[in-house]
């Protein structure tokens, strides 16, 4: 069995990038983001990347870095609040934006994975969204033509991996990063922790290894929390 | 007296039945979470990925790997369940979820609605309300009657791009609610709030409705 786990990030990524490309990325908000590979990408230099991502990322924090050292020309998202110099680039014509809503990117990811070109989805119909797409009427119901997102490299960012790339995913922190994992011709994947093949429960795999070909890990994390809200302790 | 943002909330609770799978929005849709009617257990759904969102954690017990669909922390229930985003829509998208509250900027006498972008500003995306307004099987929006500028918002046709076309089931506004029995229905006013008449909904009201 091949062992998929690279000694860093930069390993990781060689020879997968070049200008141009096409990236997933998981990530919703600041949860679940590649942070290490984003770091590793600005790094690299690779230019005018389009990137399919939910968010894209707050000021300088997540794909905000990518944003700040204009590397990317095109983002598919579905919502891209909370960040003044994405506002500034896009305002400027510097920048192009692809608005997808977040259920058809995160099915045009998933389908681009499963070898599924293009779906018809009702969400969108009769809006901006459907302009210029092909549409069909299923049942007496109007449904819009999506494409399926096959990417260049899909980046991940996971909790724990076995070296055959079989990986789990905590809480909300899933997201994204399963469907963009699925439809990268390449997926490379940091993980906080690298365990011993044969300790995750086979049947609680959330991506199985078959989608993964590079693992590293990327810990120590300084997870960031965007908004944070606690309530007030009950006394008795 | 209008109804405030407490009692829109507290309204669009009502419709809640037990047993029911919920999404709420951004704004006053978040707050309906805080007036759900005794005796009665629904399941809260974030679209990025969790069934069953329990209260704001307490402090120190944040969790950046835990959160909601507007970013904010939140805790797990005892039936919680995780999946990813492409699992979180197609249950959206598939009709599995029975009730959402949306806010909007307009709706339409024809049940269109209008909530993600106005021309000339800034866009920040429509997030996951398309999906919402296309697949849930109950739409309520919950919005002041009339834009700060006293202009109404539920009008004859939107001016605004759609976030959906034909979808709406319910208006809450802070004057009135507005329900239909079906798609093809036209809107009733079905309630004033207190001290508020049918005359002055209709004069501050430029959709059709009936009485």
């Amino acid at each position: 069995m091949a062992n998929k786990i690279y000694p860093n990030v930069t390993a990781a990524l060689d020879g997968l990038l070049f200008d141009g490309m096409l990236i997933a990325s998981g990530g919703f908000g600041l949860c679940g983001v590649p942070e290490r590979l984003i770091e590793t990408i600005q790094a690299s230099g690779v230019k005018g990347l389009t990137i399919a991502s939910n968010n894209a990322g707050i000021d300088n924090e997540g794909l905000g870095k990518l944003l700040r050292s204009r590397q990317v020309k095109k983002m598919i998202s579905s919502y891209v609040g909370e960040n003044k110099e994405f506002e500034r680039q896009y305002l400027a014509g510097e920048l192009e934006v692809e608005f997808t809503p977040q259920g058809t990117l995160a099915e045009r990811m998933r389908a681009g994975g499963a070898g599924i070109p293009g779906f018809y989805t009702k969400t969108g119909v009769g809006t901006l969204v459907a302009e210029g797409k092909p549409t069909m009427v299923f049942d007496g119901e109007e449904y819009v033509l999506e494409r399926g997102i096959v990417a260049d490299l899909a980046i991940v960012k996971g909790w724990k991996a076995d070296a055959t790339g079989n990986v789990i995913f905590r809480k909300t922190a899933r997201n994204f990063n399963v469907p963009a994992a699925q439809c990268g011709k390449a997926c490379v994947v940091e993980v906080e922790e690298v365990v011993p093949t044969g300790t995750l429960d086979p049947d609680a795999i959330h991506l199985p290894g078959v989608y993964v070909q590079r693992i590293v890990v990327g810990a120590p994390y300084d997870k960031k929390i965007e908004f944070r809200t606690v309530r007030e302790r009950e006394t008795a | 007296m209008p109804w405030s943002r407490n009692d829109m909330a507290a309204r669009a609770a009502r419709e809640l039945q037990d047993g029911f799978y919920v999404n709420l929005g951004i704004g006053i849709p978040t707050l309906v979470a805080n007036y759900i009617p005794a005796g009665i257990t629904v399941t809260l759904q974030s679209e990025n990925g969790m069934l069953g969102i329990g209260p704001f954690p307490y402090a120190g017990e944040e969790d950046a790997d835990l959160i909601n669909a507007g970013k904010q922390t939140i805790s797990e229930l005892p039936w919680s369940a995780y999946f990813d985003s492409a699992a979180s829509f197609a249950m959206i998208r598939g009709g599995k979820i029975d009730l959402t509250v949306l806010g909007a900027m307009e709706v339409a006498e024809n049940g269109d609605i209008a909530n993600w972008m106005i021309p000339g500003k800034m866009i920040k995306g429509m997030g996951g309300a398309m999906d919402l307004v296309a697949g849930v099987k109950k739409i309520i929006v919950v919005m002041e009657h009339c834009a700060k500028d006293g202009s109404p918002k539920f009008i004859p046709a939107c001016t605004q791009p759609l976030t959906g076309r034909n979808v709406v089931d319910m208006v809450i506004t802070d004057l009135a609610l507005f329900q239909r029995a079906d798609h093809s229905a036209p809107f009733r006013l079905v309630e004033c709030a207190p001290g508020v008449t049918a005359d002055e909904i209709r004069a501050k009201t430029t959709a059709h409705f009936v009485e």
